[in-house]
């Protein structure tokens, strides 16, 4: 009995440390949600004092979790909405924006398909149904399969109004929960596409995009992407409310440091070039 | 160890047992009402709010809407768009595709095995059969949906030559899956419930088995194997991880199994945890919410209502 009694008061006691100690939390982008996890993880080995809890969900719902108090930090592939900023507004918020990396969104095609290169035009077309074959892009004569994403989705967003023009997406477009989700269909179905953060493909190609057609067509690659040539890209934000100070300082030029830079690059996402980089950092 | 006697002084206690017991019973009732009030409460600016009404009242959500000029008239399931298109038709009619399949699917699968099991299988059998079926109920749906998502849909396009690899057809069978273990239980506990008495009559008059239980049974029991299958409609319209996985989430309008389909349940799932507070949006989800909620609760109401008639009439027959 009496050990059961000394457990319990160690448990307590460990609880109280742990709320006391810097907690963190990071929600939102599932774009972003392995790099916030890996960032998360080598920030806690250096600083053990810090516990840093990471959850996705879309940057919608990030955005909606740091307007409510529910987060310190939001992961966004996308910038805040005038709705949101307003409503931000109302809510006595004042999200602070800072680029943490680069994501280029690549357009996927099944391995197999002899399409390898497709303007903004064309993929406009495809995805708002104007265009249903393969035959009219210079494929195969097929129907065109779209995948895309839930529309909570930063990239669903981004990819609607950097290619669509705002347009809306075609009613057969399937949407799937998840980059991966896509990734995983079109690498199964051979008249597919799909779009989606680069990070994330396996089993299936690229298609090179070009703007206008007099642009030359660019493959999704971490130099195309960085230098800015590759022309569907974004910046991955993190928002704040406020300017961040104390710890989450520290924890953002940190993650902009060259150090977190390189753990952008090694999980496969592209970083910020060294001179932007710098310019993002918090004094 | 103290010896377990019941003393005059415990009375007390059991009052107080009972009634906590008796609490018990009705927090289920008043959870049901709570979320129903809770849930009905979001989705009533859709009447009144005319903010709310700009983009989402009754008529844009239920009649064909000319969203552009110059462009045709349609209904249309767009609720982040410049222009949010709040048309429940495409959603409605997604959710009917797919549960229709499941019940096409799970109804002569279920029926047949509860015939089986009740009227042919020999005791040994039957306990096999019996929790094997049931156990289908206890597989986790988003285990049935990874399945059609995964191995399923690949399956039926290479069979059937598909265009679309995650489509009605798709998730309805893995729904059906879920459906039958419930068309199964409930016919099944119809068909053994029939008075012997019916069959022992039937024997009487000449009858072999297979007439027996076709045409006294059956017939006996039809109340009851409707019952299961309408409960089991009721589950297939409310499922929401099968469909989220396995149906393509495409809102289309049109008559084709073949396409991909957007059910009520799965768009709730996918957009309620994105949706500004409080934003037209965020009403219309809670609509759906309030439209699903009626409908399973008549649907199992009516399920259940002619399950108890049932036992009344066979009960009331066999005296």
């Amino acid at each position: 009995m009496k050990q059961v009694m000394t457990i319990g008061m160690v448990l307590v006691f460990a609880c109280g440390m742990l709320v006391a100690s810097n907690s963190i939390t990071i929600k939102g982008s599932d774009t972003l949600v392995r790099l916030g996890q890996r960032w998360a993880e080598e920030y806690m080995k250096e600083n053990p004092d810090v516990v840093i809890q990471v959850s996705g969900g879309g940057s919608g719902t990030g955005i909606a979790a740091l307007l409510n108090g529910a987060t310190d930090i939001c992961e966004a592939s996308r910038d805040m909405k005038e709705k949101e900023y307003k409503l931000a507004e109302q809510k006595g918020i004042k999200p602070y924006r800072i680029s943490v990396a680069l994501d280029g969104i690549s357009v996927f095609l099944h391995e197999a398909n002899p399409v390898k290169e497709l303007s903004f035009a064309q993929l406009k077309g495809m995805y708002t149904g104007a265009i249903t074959n393969w035959k009219e892009v210079g494929g195969n004569d097929a129907r065109v399969i779209l995948y895309g994403r839930e529309n909570n989705s930063g990239t669903y967003a981004f990819f609607k109004k950097q290619v669509l023009n705002k347009e809306d997406y075609s009613e057969y477009t399937q949407t799937l929960p998840g980059t991966a989700a896509v990734v995983n269909a079109v690498s199964k179905d051979k008249n597919g596409i799909g779009y989606g953060g680069i990070a994330w493909a396996t089993g299936v190609k690229f298609a090179a995009v070009r703007k206008v057609d007099a642009d030359p067509a660019v493959l999704p690659t971490m130099e195309t992407i960085s230098s800015g040539d590759y022309p569907i890209s974004r910046d991955l934000y993190w928002f704040f409310n406020g300017e961040p100070t104390g710890e989450l300082r520290k924890l953002v030029n940190w993650a902009l440091s060259k150090e977190g830079q390189k753990v952008a690059e090694a999980m496969d996402y592209i970083p910020l070039p060294k001179e932007r980089a710098l310019a993002e950092m918090v004094d | 160890m103290e010896q377990l006697i019941f003393k005059p002084k415990s009375r007390w206690r059991e009052f107080f047992g009972e009634k906590l017991i008796s609490v018990n019973a009705f927090v289920a009732l008043i959870a049901i009402l709570l979320i129903f009030v809770f849930i009905f409460k979001e989705a009533i600016p859709i009447f009144v709010d005319d903010y709310v009404k700009e983009d989402a009242s009754l008529d844009k959500m239920v009649f064909k809407q000319q969203y552009y000029e110059g462009r045709e008239a349609k209904w249309s399931w767009q609720p982040n768009s410049e222009v949010p298109k709040f048309s429940l038709w495409p959603l409605f009619i997604g959710t009917l595709k797919a549960s229709l399949v499941a019940m096409l699917f799970a109804i002569p699968l279920g029926v047949g095995a509860a015939i089986y099991c009740s009227e042919f299988a020999s005791r040994r059998i039957r306990e096999i059969i019996k929790p094997a079926i049931e156990m289908l109920a206890a597989i986790p749906s988003v285990v049935l949906g990874f399945f059609a998502l995964m191995v399923l849909a690949t399956a039926l396009q290479n069979t059937l030559g598909l265009t679309f690899r995650l489509n009605a057809i798709n998730a309805g069978i893995a729904l059906g899956l879920a459906v039958i273990p419930i068309v199964f239980t409930v016919a099944e506990d119809a068909m053994t419930s029939v008075p012997h008495s019916l069959r022992d009559a039937a024997t009487a008059l000449g009858a072999n088995r297979w007439q027996v239980s076709l045409t006294t049974v059956l017939p006996a029991a039809i109340p009851g194997i409707s019952a299961g299958v309408v409960l089991g409609f009721g589950r297939a319209v409310g499922e929401t991880m099968i469909v989220l996985m396995a149906s393509g989430n495409a809102a289309i309008v049109s008559a084709s199994f073949l396409d991909s389909v957007r059910t009520f349940s799965a768009t709730i799932a996918a957009e309620l945890a994105e949706v500004v507070f409080g934003d037209t949006h965020y009403h219309v989800l809670f609509m759906i919410g309030s439209l699903l909620f009626v409908f399973t609760f008549l649907i199992n109401l009516s399920g259940d209502i002619v399950l108890t008639r049932l036992k009344e009439r066979l009960q009331g027959k066999a005296t």
